[in-house]
């Protein structure tokens, strides 16, 4: 019967679509969150509509109102409110319902979840439960919505893991949360929304937690589903490469409102709003393809060698027990080699748990390693092995080497101001007075955009991109040679990325810097270094100029790689081939 | 030589789409300013404080509030019950007017049991002067001084709002200076074991390894022994002949001896998760050393935590004096606290008859509150860049 159904379905949408059937008709959409005195509106007036068997990418950076929106479709946005307009949700047979109408905790609003509205959410770790089998809580929906036995709702949870490609879905069932990848997790998730087949899936940023060749999977099978259950699908993302590989028609979100709405081609190709045109510029430069050398100042021909990497290993060992101790042993990081010249932009590339941060934590002294030598020719010539405990710190190289870490809201402490927050090596130099070190930070501020009248604010104020620029203003403090950027972009929206980015180059310009600069997005990688390193369960497995791997990848992990980037044209699909 | 840099592609400029600031504040506020201002959304937490605020000020200020002399006995008046405290005189004309009075109390004896009661008499009126001069208290132990918030006037009239004792003695007066003995040696104790909790559990999170194991197989050693016959161990072992003074701090060292370790556990717990934050990591690669950022770094993200354990932990230290003078083990008569006042109220004449001797009991429990409401608005509060739910 089901078959039935699904063909069904699939006829009706091989139909010609001389008319799309709206499925969901939004109009005029607000929602807003209570503070303490007043009503903030994070979502203003907006309307659309999804038409049956059609992927609507609802794209916009954070803060846009875009999760906000789905959430509020589920009537799962708490606490946020729906302040007026309504959500009607049309059947087969031209019947609505006003989502707006129901109350939340209602009979009839747990029918529409789950039975004809599905969601799959970012982070597949805590959406399902630890303590359930991913069985047990597919079959809790299948028997919460329909009618039918637990050994046949089994069978159907099967049937379900099966479609989302589990291997082996008659042992996965059993299977907790944690026991999964989380590519297989969120195809887990996915299972689910789907068990009770709604006409509706909401993919609420579904691949922005997973590496590029999980990601390129999941938006496969997102895709494939997505046209044989014949159902619609309002896919979130910040991502406007996943927009170009998967969306049918785009909505694209700023401030709370949906500034254009249209087919996948006219945004891309004929954007009509600025924001929209910013938006796809930024994205467009991260493209892997072409011959073109970075932007900002290349380095000189023939520069010397500032650091060279000879055979590092490094060994994770975690003892268990009191009284029979066992050691379990991880090799983090095997006979890892390579170097690194003035003025050059270095990418090390790899998915999560290949060891890229590792390495480069294991080069500035934060991590303890096994064997291995790192030379690095200091400014006045002389040598340092980087490996040598405390060598950063005896040597005062780190005025010479700093590092900008990933995460913008954890790297800086929240108790000090800005001023405190850059001033801090400064101050450990112990030979600058107050007035000259403000003075100093002012500067820095101003080098790294930033308005000089922030000096006393503290970093909660600041959203991410600035807060990055606070990392680079501090790792700028001392003048420093190299910079290892630790993922310093990965957290940050297109747009800002492309900014930080384009600042990093000026610093680069003007300072003559190196960086070693950690990513997983190999587009970003491409266009900000010089050569790129490819890094693999530890070892390294690629090396050479950063075109020649992108264009000619000699090791399959990195046509793996290369194969998985999205793509920027939704013309030239390069993940879902149509 | 260097190759001509590229044209700058699209400088900031175009910075009108950075996404929105997280925060509607100005950014300025210290990490007191945003903690009082969710501490302050803690109604019952607000509430908690004025009380405490008051007790305090009620501990700091004895001899001026206290009515009477604490250590005064009246042979005449023993056991006699409340006074109820009258605001509006009638006058024998039928007038009236508000002038605070008590009625005095006239000694009825059963024949049979020979028992004393005590009934009110009307026609004797007591009234309450404020700032009077009346007995003589040493303020604060510096200068001799009379004058008192309130008193009734003259040698012959008395003022007991909340009864007397055994000896006659006024329980809101003792109550008073109990207080201070009281609350006093629960920041005291808590001090004590704040340092303690602090070195020992920091040393046990900064460099863990065995050092970390065996401090805590200490504390887990500690804390399985049972507390009262700890204490009355230690007690026991105080010489008799230690003045009051010594024995209040004895009993305080004693207490702190075991409070630490609850204190060391959440530092351990503060310093462990806080050591793999990427600012301390930054803080390193900036050349600071360890003292520094021990003290720069780390101690300033979780005193707010450690102030709101602490005062959760108060209430412990006050129950724990209370017990211990209740069983007759820590503080002796004639020093006062609220546990050597309820020792009073041990037999059960005292409990049939004068119920009011177990106000000190009352003081407690509404102390101990008003500490764990404070302390859990204090703990909400502590974090104010956590969630926001």
């Amino acid at each position: 019967m089901q078959l039935i159904r699904m063909a069904q379905m699939i006829e009706v949408t091989t139909m010609p679509e001389t008319h799309p059937k709206k499925v969901l008709e939004v109009r005029d959409l607000s929602i807003g969150f209570s503070m303490q005195d007043r009503v903030v509106e994070v979502v203003k007036k907006i309307s659309f509509d999804v038409n049956q068997g059609e992927i609507l990418c609802v794209v916009g950076e954070s803060g846009s109102g875009k999760s906000v929106t789905a959430r509020a479709l589920m009537r799962i946005a708490r606490p946020g409110k729906i302040l007026n307009g309504s959500i009607r949700l049309y059947d087969d047979a031209g019947r609505c319902v006003d989502i707006t109408e129901l109350d939340e905790q209602s009979e009839d609003m747990r029918a529409v979840r789950g039975d004809r509205i599905g969601m799959v959410f970012q982070e597949p770790m805590s959406s399902l439960s630890p303590v359930h089998t991913i069985g047990e809580q597919i079959i809790e929906t299948i028997l919460l919505h329909r009618n039918m036995t637990a050994g046949k709702a089994r069978q159907e949870a099967i049937e379900a893991l099966r479609r989302v490609q589990i291997p082996d879905p008659e042992t996965a069932i059993d299977k907790y949360s944690f026991e999964l990848s989380g590519g297989m997790r969120q195809r887990a998730m996915i299972a689910m929304a789907l068990s009770c087949e709604p006409e509706i899936l909401i993919a609420d940023e579904p691949t922005t937690a997973l590496d590029v060749t999980t990601q390129a999977e999941i938006l496969r099978l997102i895709k494939r589903l997505q046209s044989e259950l014949g159902m619609s699908v309002i896919f979130i993302t910040h991502d406007m490469g996943v927009v170009a590989e998967v969306a049918d028609r785009v909505a694209v979100m700023y401030h709370g409102e949906i500034t254009e709405i249209g087919t996948v081609e006219q945004i891309f190709h004929k954007p009509a709003a600025k924001y929209t045109r910013h938006l796809i510029g930024a994205s467009s430069r991260f493209t892997i393809t072409g011959d073109q050398d970075r932007g900002g100042t290349l380095p000189r021909d023939g520069a010397k060698k500032m650091l060279e990497v000879r055979n590092l290993n490094l060994t994770f060992r975690k003892s268990t027990g009191i009284l029979f101790r066992k050691v379990t042993e991880f090799n983090a990081l095997k006979d890892v080699s390579f170097s690194l010249a003035e003025g050059e932009n270095l990418g090390i590339v790899g998915e999560s748990g290949s060891g890229k941060t590792t390495l480069v934590r294991a080069l500035v002294g934060l991590l303890k390693t096994d064997s291995g030598t790192a030379m690095y020719q200091s400014d006045d010539g002389r040598e340092f092995d980087l490996l040598q405990p405390n060598a950063l710190r005896n040597a005062g190289l780190n005025r010479e080497i700093r590092m900008v870490f990933q995460d913008p809201f954890s790297s800086l402490n929240p108790r000090m101001t800005v001023e405190q927050v850059i001033a801090e090596p400064l101050v450990m130099e112990r030979k600058h007075s107050r007035s000259d070190i403000r003075k100093r930070v002012a500067n820095l501020l101003d080098r790294v955009g930033l308005p000089s009248n922030v000096l006393s604010r503290y970093p909660h104020a600041f959203s991410g991109g600035q807060r990055q620029r606070i990392s680079i203003a501090r790792a700028l403090a001392v003048n420093p040679r190299m910079i290892i950027a630790d993922e310093a972009t990965s957290a940050l929206d297109g747009s800002i990325r492309s900014q930080i980015l384009d600042l990093l180059f000026d610093l680069q310009s003007e300072l003559g810097l190196s960086y070693m600069f950690v990513g997983h997005d190999l587009g970003v990688v491409r266009y900000f270094c010089d050569r790129i390193a490819v890094m693999h369960n530890g070892s390294l497995v690629e090396i050479g100029d950063a075109a020649s791997v992108c264009q000619r990848p000699e090791r399959d992990y990195t046509k793996q790689l290369i194969g998985a980037v999205p793509g920027t044209d939704p013309s030239n699909r390069r993940l879902i081939l149509t | 030589m260097l190759k001509s840099p590229k044209p700058q592609q699209q400088p900031n400029s175009d910075d009108g789409f950075e996404a929105p600031t997280p925060l509607t504040t100005q950014g300025t506020e210290t990490q007191f300013q945003l903690i009082w201002r969710a501490f302050k959304a803690h109604k019952l937490a607000m509430i908690s404080l004025a009380v405490l605020s008051l007790l305090y000020l009620v501990a700091i200020f004895a001899e001026f509030l206290a009515p009477n002399d604490p250590y005064a006995v009246n042979a005449r008046y023993t056991y006699a019950p409340p006074q109820e405290l009258h605001f509006i005189d009638h006058d024998e004309t039928g007038g009236w007017s508000i002038r605070p009075h008590v009625l005095g109390y006239k000694v009825e004896v059963d024949p049979i049991a020979l028992r004393r009661t005590y009934v009110m008499d009307e026609s004797t009126k007591y009234y309450i002067h404020f700032l009077p001069e009346t007995h003589e208290v040493n303020m604060w132990g510096l200068f001799p001084t009379k004058r008192h918030l309130f008193d009734v006037d003259g040698r012959r009239e008395v003022l007991f709002l909340l009864g007397t004792d055994r000896l006659g003695r006024d329980v809101l007066s003792r109550l008073i200076y109990g207080a201070r003995v009281t609350l006093s040696i629960g920041l005291a104790g808590i001090l004590l074991s704040l340092v303690l909790g602090v070195i020992i559990g920091g040393v046990s999170g900064f460099y863990g390894g065995w050092i970390d194991n065996l401090i805590q197989r200490v504390i887990e050693f500690i804390r399985s022994i049972p507390p009262i016959p700890l204490w009355m161990g230690f007690s026991a072992a105080l010489p008799r002949d230690w003045t009051p003074l010594q024995n209040y701090f004895v009993i305080t060292v004693i207490l702190s001896l075991v409070g630490w370790t609850e204190l060391a556990r959440v530092v351990r717990s503060r310093f462990l998760s806080l050591k793999s934050e990427d600012y301390i990591a930054a803080a390193k690669l900036d050349g600071v050393s360890d003292s520094r950022i021990i003290v720069r770094h780390m101690l300033p993200a979780f005193t707010s935590h450690i102030i709101a354990t602490a005062t959760l932990a108060i209430p412990g230290m006050i129950l724990a004096e209370s017990s211990l003078s209740f069983i007759g083990l820590g503080l002796q008569s004639p020093v006062i606290s609220w546990g050597v006042l309820l020792q009073e109220g041990q037999n059960l004449r005292a409990l049939a008859d004068a119920p009011w001797l177990l106000w000190p009991g009352a003081a407690i429990v509404i102390t101990i509150l008003a500490m764990n409401f404070l302390g859990d608005g204090m703990r909400d509060a502590a974090d104010p860049y956590g969630s926001n739910d």
